[in-house]
């Protein structure tokens, strides 16, 4: 299977200019690449700079060292490390979702919309996005009286799988799990397991963190431990 | 008209000069009025001088026309189509005295016309002159009062806060409700406060055979449409420029298609509409017309009142 | 890594060593960026950070001391604003263009009817047909919110929500590329923001609007904007995607200004 995500000698730390610019190292000498229609986890402690990994690959996080190699679906491959806001931009919007542990929440936005969005900015036409993100949250289990309104007022659970079914509604050839089923019961958690499965079969790369085990078991291909990337302190 | 220098020797009396202004002044005038023949529709700025009467009293329109007047000239002085209102009958009697011109009512007699918000219904001719008094030239003023933003306005012909304007009024009124003052298009180019005639009058100003002087003494401007200029009055597609219409004739001269003045007879309620043109009005009475109140004598003869 | 050029490769807007001095001091020095279409960018920073003065020579308000503000015209070509006729930068002001103004006093005319204000630029480019200028007018003023009843009723007697929202109908009503913003939630009140920011955020992502937003309010950055720039004494100190620097600042006072919010 051909590479899609390639991290080379990656570093980060923070440095708190307001406490006197004390360093507070992160990762270091981080290296492991994803191939496509594979599934990595992350393994390690929290604090272990598993969330941070996947914020520098997202462009979210700064990468102060090494290479964050990503091929998009033209073949071109990009250094996120050393790539312009924009490009990051178009990165996101056709190359790397993300699915975060909390779901963003905007005004006055319909649950069904904000799923759809992705899709719509993708180029698709926005009833047919719609189309696609109603079948994704009656299968994530999201009472469909809820569909209209904005997911300000709606539970942790909800807001979760509102956040899920937008992660996964648009194709992205690479995919960030961000404790996708940290809320869910098990009939969601297994839902998620379905879609994980599914976006493997279309040949999606993914990088997962991953606390529950038994999710973790069914998804996974392989586990790398962040503690070997530890810095030293 | 034959402005040539007439110096104070010449002018007869000895108190004042011909026409009351000084030789420099008329002259800087007529280079002011030449640069606006030759820019029509253009404001143009001039060192406004102050004149023996108050601001609001013509003194733009007197200035002008002291500027231009000649030894054979004769003028008529018109307030609202009226020679023997107060503010004409001083202006005539002004230059009876400071230039002992003829004077007289007579629209076709005239020379020069000097006028306060009017034009007289019968048609000009290129041998005549009519100045106009205005109050405020700028157009833009009503919606933009900054003097170096409607300059650059008018400089770069971007005249669509003129139309706002008579879009309020649309909105507002439900047809276009500016019935005097009513902006005009110059040649294509510049956009013109035809001072507070009538919009009945905007026509007239299309294509006139006579050349048309507008005088601001306070705002110390100059504007001119050259003979034979296209007048256009600003409008929308779907609520085109129309002038007031009359559903009766003249109730002295039986006159149709002539501006009428709303005259109250008495406190019960009766009024008439007469002719606002009173030359018009008595030519056309001493050619044996008359209206539904009829018998009113002729000026000269003693009044029925 | 020979990356692909991306589509809409060309810049829209290219600033280059913008600077501009009040006598000894500075206003803002060594501004360089681009900006592409669809983007919006957000520079914040404190009063007195230099923002507004970069807004204004960005926007041909103020002449800037030295420096190139470039511009993609309707017509493709990149031309220095500063070497535009007065004509045709007032031309590009009025239809390719909109700024947004923190006071909405000093973008409306405030003594004529929301319908006028809107259908002003309409007329400003030769609309001459007053039933279709009302008919535009009214779609717009739905657009923002705003009851088509109110059409005829002046701004004096529109809330500080409803001014600003005409004044962004205004703005958009001949289809610019690039509207510049100036604070336009400031003043405003919490609820009265957030209806705006979202109205805004759907304006902008529908239109594929270029935006370039002045703001000291991180979080209407962070709602609106793809990019920031931070600015300090007059500089840029700190440039990238919005939740990088909002959520890894790396210069010290970008640090200082995002520690600074309130977390509710």
């Amino acid at each position: 299977m051909r590479t899609r995500l390639r991290l080379a000698d990656v570093g980060k730390s923070f440095k708190m200019h307001l406490q006197e610019g004390a360093e507070l190292p992160v990762v270091a000498d981080v290296g492991f690449s994803v191939a496509a229609g594979e599934c990595v986890v992350l393994g390690g402690p929290s604090g272990a700079g598993k969330s941070s990994i996947l914020k520098m690959i997202y462009g979210n996080y700064a990468c102060e060292k090494g290479r964050i190699l990503i091929t998009a679906d033209g073949g071109e491959t990009v250094d996120i490390a050393a790539a312009q806001p924009r490009r990051m931009l178009a990165l996101r919007r056709s190359t790397i979702g993300y699915v975060s542990q909390f779901l963003k929440v905007i005004p006055r936005v319909a649950a069904v919309d904000i799923v759809a969005e992705p899709l719509v900015s993708q180029g698709a036409a926005r009833d047919e996005a719609r189309e696609k993100a109603m079948t994704l949250l009656r299968r994530l289990n999201v009472p469909e009286r809820l569909w209209r309104l904005a997911p300000a007022t709606f539970s942790g659970g909800e807001q979760q799988r509102v956040n899920i079914a937008r992660g996964f509604i648009a194709h992205y050839p690479v995919l960030l799990l961000d404790e996708p089923t940290a809320s869910l019961d098990a009939e969601n958690r297994a839902v998620v397991v379905d879609l994980v499965q599914g976006k493997k079969a279309d040949g999606v790369a993914m990088l997962a963190i991953l606390h529950d085990e038994d999710v973790r078991e069914r998804i996974a291909d392989r586990i790398i431990d962040v503690s070997a990337f530890k810095a030293a302190a | 008209m034959n402005a040539q220098a007439d110096t104070a020797t010449q002018a007869g009396e000895g108190e004042y000069n011909f026409a009351y202004l000084d030789e420099q002044t008329k002259r800087m005038i007529r280079r002011a009025i030449l640069k606006a023949i030759a820019v029509p529709g253009y404001q143009v700025p001039f060192a406004s001088r102050e004149m023996p009467m108050p601001y609001g009293w013509g003194t733009g329109g007197v200035q002008v026309t002291a500027s231009i007047l000649g030894r054979d000239d004769v003028l008529k002085v018109i307030d609202q189509g009226s020679d023997d209102t107060t503010n004409a009958v001083s202006i005539r009697a002004f230059f009876e005295k400071t230039a002992q011109v003829a004077t007289t009512t007579r629209t076709d007699e005239a020379t020069i016309i000097q006028t306060r918000h009017r034009i007289p219904e019968k048609a000009l001719k290129e041998d005549q002159i009519i100045v106009y008094q205005v109050p405020i030239p700028e157009p833009l003023r009503f919606l933009e009062p900054r003097e170096t933003e409607t300059r650059k306005m008018h400089a770069l012909a971007e005249y669509g806060l003129m139309h706002v304007k008579l879009y309020e009024d649309i909105a507002r009124h439900g047809h276009i409700a500016t019935t005097y003052a009513y902006p005009v298009k110059v040649d294509g180019r510049y956009v013109m406060d035809p001072s507070p005639t009538p919009k009945f009058d905007n026509p007239k100003m299309h294509e006139m055979d006579a050349l048309q002087l507008f005088g601001a003494g306070r705002e110390k401007r100059i504007y001119a449409i050259p003979p034979h200029t296209a007048v256009e009055s600003l409008d929308f597609e779907d609520y085109p420029f129309e002038i007031q219409k009359f559903d009766r004739p003249c109730a002295i001269c039986g006159a149709e298609n002539v501006y009428l003045d709303e005259v109250v007879l008495d406190d019960r309620g009766g009024r008439m509409f007469v002719c606002s043109d009173t030359d018009h009005c008595e030519e056309r009475r001493a050619a044996g017309h008359t209206g539904e109140a009829g018998g009113i004598p002729l000026k000269g003869e003693e009044t029925a009142r | 890594m020979s990356a692909k050029p991306l589509p809409d490769e060309e810049p829209l807007l290219r600033a280059s060593a913008l600077t501009r001095l009040y006598g000894e001091r500075i206003g803002c020095r060594d501004v360089t960026f681009e900006l592409y279409p669809g983007e919006v960018l957000a520079i914040v920073g404190e009063s007195g950070s230099g923002k507004t003065t970069l807004l204004d020579c960005l926007s041909t308000r103020l002449a800037p001391t030295a420096g190139i503000v470039e511009y993609r015209m309707r017509d493709g070509t990149m031309r220095d604003l500063f070497r535009l006729t007065e004509a045709e930068r007032r031309l590009l002001m009025r239809t390719d263009w909109g700024f947004v103004h923190q006071h909405a006093a000093d973008g409306l005319r405030m003594s004529v009817s929301a319908g006028a204000n809107v259908g002003e630029r309409l007329m400003a480019v030769g609309e001459r047909h007053y039933g279709d200028i009302r008919g535009t007018a009214l779609d717009w003023l739905s657009r923002v919110e705003i009851d088509e009843s109110r059409i005829d009723d002046t701004p004096r007697a529109f809330s500080g929500g409803m001014r600003q929202r005409l004044q962004i109908a205004r703005n958009l009503v001949t289809n610019p590329r690039l509207v510049f913003m100036d604070e336009p939630t400031g003043g405003l009140d919490v609820s009265v923001q957030a209806r705006l920011l979202d109205l805004l955020r759907g304006l902008v992502s529908d239109l594929g609007l270029s935006v370039i937003i002045v703001t000291h309010d991180l979080a209407v950055a962070r709602l609106l904007s793809h990019r920031m720039m931070v600015m300090r004494h007059g500089k840029v100190i700190e440039t990238g995607l919005t939740d990088r620097v909002l959520d890894d600042p790396q210069a010290p006072y970008t640090q200082l200004l995002v520690s600074s919010i309130l977390q509710v």
